[in-house]
């Protein structure tokens, strides 16, 4: 039995650009050496300026998930008013401290766009909080893909070229992780849109 | 029982819910993964009419370094900070909670935060957690009984001493201090002082490194600098940097999500799978 991070496997990453934020995730859902699924959704829309991506124990996953959309959306019911992104990241580090004795094992990334700025936070799993790097990784195959990044990574990039680097990292990066990869998704949010991009990757 | 539930969730405090289901994968044989640690080497040194804290800015996750350059001085009120070491999430969340707490205190109160008041506080919380809270600190700043500095430690002691040093970087930094340090230092003595021992805590500790922040309490406030000395910086540039081709990643579909119209368009063409 290795860790319970490791059981389903997979790898998430987040940059920041030139008014825009890009977030990629492979698509393996296993348990340990075998494969379920290859369509698993481990990125979320919280809302229009909002994206969250999840990796750990993919039940946790879910579970996290559900729980910030019930408190976004009761937010928007009492408030009458959308989630800022600064509000969100801080939600999500209160929610996880809360379960500090029992945590829930996902690693989150939070990106938005705040006024035009891009933001990006990462988080342990309970809730530690970082937000002033340029990309985050989470994931199995996180500390291969900080490498990728380390090397392709550039300041204010534009949409276009930031969807290239961010699809090269994560996929250099999944290829040397045996329980991430069978495909990856680029999403890539500006003020006007969101880019959703299906990557085609190597079948193994 | 969704009137118990309701009653906690509004109360506030520690949920204890995956607790049980935690143990049980545990006893299965699942290992968690490290928490954030902030390995750390952080000084608080007296001088004349202040006190001077100080402290690298790596957090690790087991061996990997998670934030090159992370905040560890803490503002607990404009005359009291904390350098903290221990779990990050514990560090970040308490002093947050602590600043929260004093800003309420001084607003009824209309009175200045004291150290002493801090340290109570602080030990008081931590006590009952028998050390399960991760956070060791070094409170230090100035009130009306002049400056103080003092040390917690997780399981809620607190050590009064003018020269203190935590973190996993302690000792190498309180060879420094013990060699250097004398009563009645000047300001800028008690500065150079303090990033000197956090620079043997950097270089000879492992879960130490990056950056110096340090920040000077004295009566007229507290001056805070932020990488006051840098000894990680990138010096390498790359020649030719990668600049890769705009829509070269071969992609299966793509969609495209307008914001101010709400709708989703497919974009391009399909790309065939050759099985």
């Amino acid at each position: 039995m290795s860790g319970i991070f490791e059981y389903n496997g997979g790898s998430i990453v987040g940059m920041k650009g030139k008014n825009c934020i890009a977030m990629a995730c492979d698509r393996r859902f296993g348990q340990q050496m075998s494969t379920i699924t290859t369509n698993y959704q481990k990125v979320f829309k919280i809302q229009d300026n909002i994206l969250l991506a999840l990796s750990g124990l993919n039940t946790d996953i879910h579970t996290f998930y559900a729980l910030m959309e019930k408190e976004i959306n009761l937010y928007n019911l009492k408030e009458n008013r959308k989630m800022k992104p600064t509000t969100f990241a801080n939600l999500v580090a209160s929610a996880l401290y809360e379960r500090r004795f029992g945590p829930f094992f996902v690693t989150p990334i939070v990106a938005g766009l705040e006024n035009g700025k891009p933001i990006l936070a990462t988080y342990d799993s309970i809730g530690c909080k970082s937000d002033l790097d340029d990309f985050q990784v989470g994931g199995t195959g996180g500390n291969y893909i900080y490498g990728a990044c380390e090397a392709f990574f550039k300041p204010d990039m534009n949409p276009e070229e930031l969807e290239e680097v961010i699809g090269q990292s994560l996929v250099s990066g999944c290829d040397r992780d045996a329980l991430s990869g069978w495909g990856g998704v680029v999403y890539v949010l500006t003020e006007q849109k969101l880019t959703v991009k299906i990557l085609k990757t190597k079948q193994t | 029982m969704q009137y118990l539930d309701n009653y906690l969730q509004s109360k506030g405090g520690y949920d204890y819910k995956n607790v049980k289901r935690n143990e049980l994968m545990k006893a299965q044989g699942f290992k968690e993964m490290p928490f954030t640690k902030t390995g750390t080497t952080i000084v608080g040194v007296l001088f004349d009419g202040g006190v001077v804290m100080a402290a690298d800015t790596r957090a690790t996750a087991g061996s990997i370094v998670a934030d090159k350059n992370c905040e560890k001085l803490h503002v607990l009120a404009p005359n009291v900070w904390a350098a903290g070491a221990g779990t990050a999430a514990d560090l970040h969340h308490q002093c947050a909670h602590f600043n929260a707490k004093l800003k309420l205190q001084r607003l009824n109160l209309n009175r200045q935060s004291r150290v002493n008041e801090v340290i109570t506080k602080l030990t008081s919380k931590l006590f009952p957690y028998r050390g399960n809270i991760g956070v060791a600190l070094i409170i230090g700043g100035i009130d009306c009984n002049g400056p103080q500095l003092a040390s917690v430690s997780p399981h809620g002691n607190y050590v009064y001493h003018p020269f203190q040093s935590m973190g996993s970087g302690s000792l190498a930094a309180l060879g420094i201090l013990e060699a250097k340090f004398q009563d009645g230092l000047t300001k800028q003595q008690a500065i150079d002082l303090a990033i000197e021992a956090i620079e043997a805590g950097i270089f000879h500790d492992m879960g130490s490194g990056s950056n110096v922040d340090v920040v000077a309490i004295t009566k007229d406030g507290a001056d805070y600098k932020r990488n006051v000395r840098q000894y990680n910086a990138k010096s390498y540039q790359r020649q030719i940097p990668y600049d890769f081709p705009i829509n070269n990643t071969p992609a299966l579909r793509k969609y495209q999500f307008d914001i101010e119209k709400q709708e989703l368009t497919e974009v391009g063409q399909e790309m065939e799978i050759i099985e």
